[in-house]
């Protein structure tokens, strides 16, 4: 037998990677190739908006009227702290500090259970409102502000906002759930300064699901508010 | 991995993109023309660039991972690029034989 160099290393080190730093530097790695993908299918949505939007600028501008900016920016608010108790934790986790991690997870969990409940009071608007197109008794586009050329395509910007702020709501309860994870593995002490990657790799799924509401808020509820209607 | 960052530099990037978050509403309430659109993609894009510099660590990232996360966003570059170019100038071209 030859004789092996046996290293002392942490249980967490995988055999397969040399040290924890390259264990490290793949899975943020691997991570982003992910979050690529995830650019490619919210991607997809952005790019069907533009069109639309450069179709019926005036429409799109109309219709935006119909949504509530206090309810966007006071969720973009939420959304930015919750992603800054996210940054916090992964720090803390770096540096070991078991209950500053478990308390900044928390955090950013309830932040992001806020984001959904504001959500859903808002959907909720939108429902008692008439303005859920593809729902027959739901939808009315009648009133002062809802010029009558724009009845048809009105119901397509508020189908790119169902669509749109669905599928980032999804993706919302889907970080829930990685948070979930994250936090049982804190309390067992699993993340310290050598092995914090998985708090690390959380975060960059939730600061790309902060990014796309930082797009979503401006492209859905701030469009209207400049034009003059009809 | 990263150097750890200090706690300031969060707090810091979170004031920014909280203030930038009602710099985008205020603007919103202006009418500027053409540059509405301009000005709203262009705070929203730089919130996000401050989000995965800082927040997401890429500015301690290595190389690799920087290139791949440049060409995500080149990705949606083309993608837009080349999908309004098809249709702005679809008008421009007489309807030939075939359609």
């Amino acid at each position: 037998m030859a004789d092996h160099a046996v290293a002392e290393h942490t249980p967490h080190l995988r055999h397969h990677f040399d040290d924890m730093h390259q264990q490290f530097d793949s899975a943020t790695f691997g991570m982003w190739v992910f979050l690529l993908t995830e650019i490619m299918f919210f991607g997809g949505m952005f790019g069907a908006y533009t069109v639309y939007r450069s179709m019926y600028p005036d429409a799109f501008a109309a219709t935006s009227n119909f949504m509530n900016p206090a309810f966007g920016a006071a969720n973009t608010a939420v959304l930015i702290v919750s992603s800054l108790t996210m940054a916090l934790a992964v720090r803390a986790a770096h540096l070991g500090q078991q209950k500053v991690l478990q308390l900044m997870l928390v955090l950013t969990m309830v932040f992001g259970t806020a984001f959904l409940v504001i959500k859903g009071f808002e959907y909720h608007e939108h429902w008692v409102d008439m303005k859920v197109p593809l729902f027959a008794g739901h939808w009315a586009w009648d009133g002062p502000n809802a010029p009558p050329q724009f009845a048809h395509q009105a119901q397509i910007l508020f189908c790119f906002y169902f669509f749109m702020t669905g599928f980032h709501a999804l993706h919302m309860v889907i970080g829930l759930g990685l948070m979930t994870t994250i936090l049982v593995m804190a309390r067992k002490g699993t993340f310290g300064p050598d092995y914090y990657a998985p708090v690390e790799v959380s975060g960059l799924y939730w600061h790309f699901v902060d990014i796309v509401w930082i797009f979503l808020f401006p492209l859905l509820y701030l469009i209207g508010h400049t034009k003059n209607l009809v | 991995m990263h150097p750890i960052t200090p706690v300031r530099t969060y707090v810091l990037i979170w004031a920014i993109l909280t203030i930038l978050t009602f710099v985008t509403f205020y603007v919103s309430t202006k009418d500027l023309g053409p540059f509405n659109v301009v000005v709203a993609l262009g705070i929203a894009a730089f919130k996000m660039s401050l989000v995965i510099w800082f927040f997401m660590h890429v500015k301690t990232d290595n190389p690799l991972t920087k290139l791949f996360v440049f060409a995500g966003f080149f990705w949606i570059a083309i993608l837009l690029a080349l999908t309004l170019g098809d249709y702005f100038s679809r008008a421009w071209m007489p309807l030939g034989k075939f359609w």
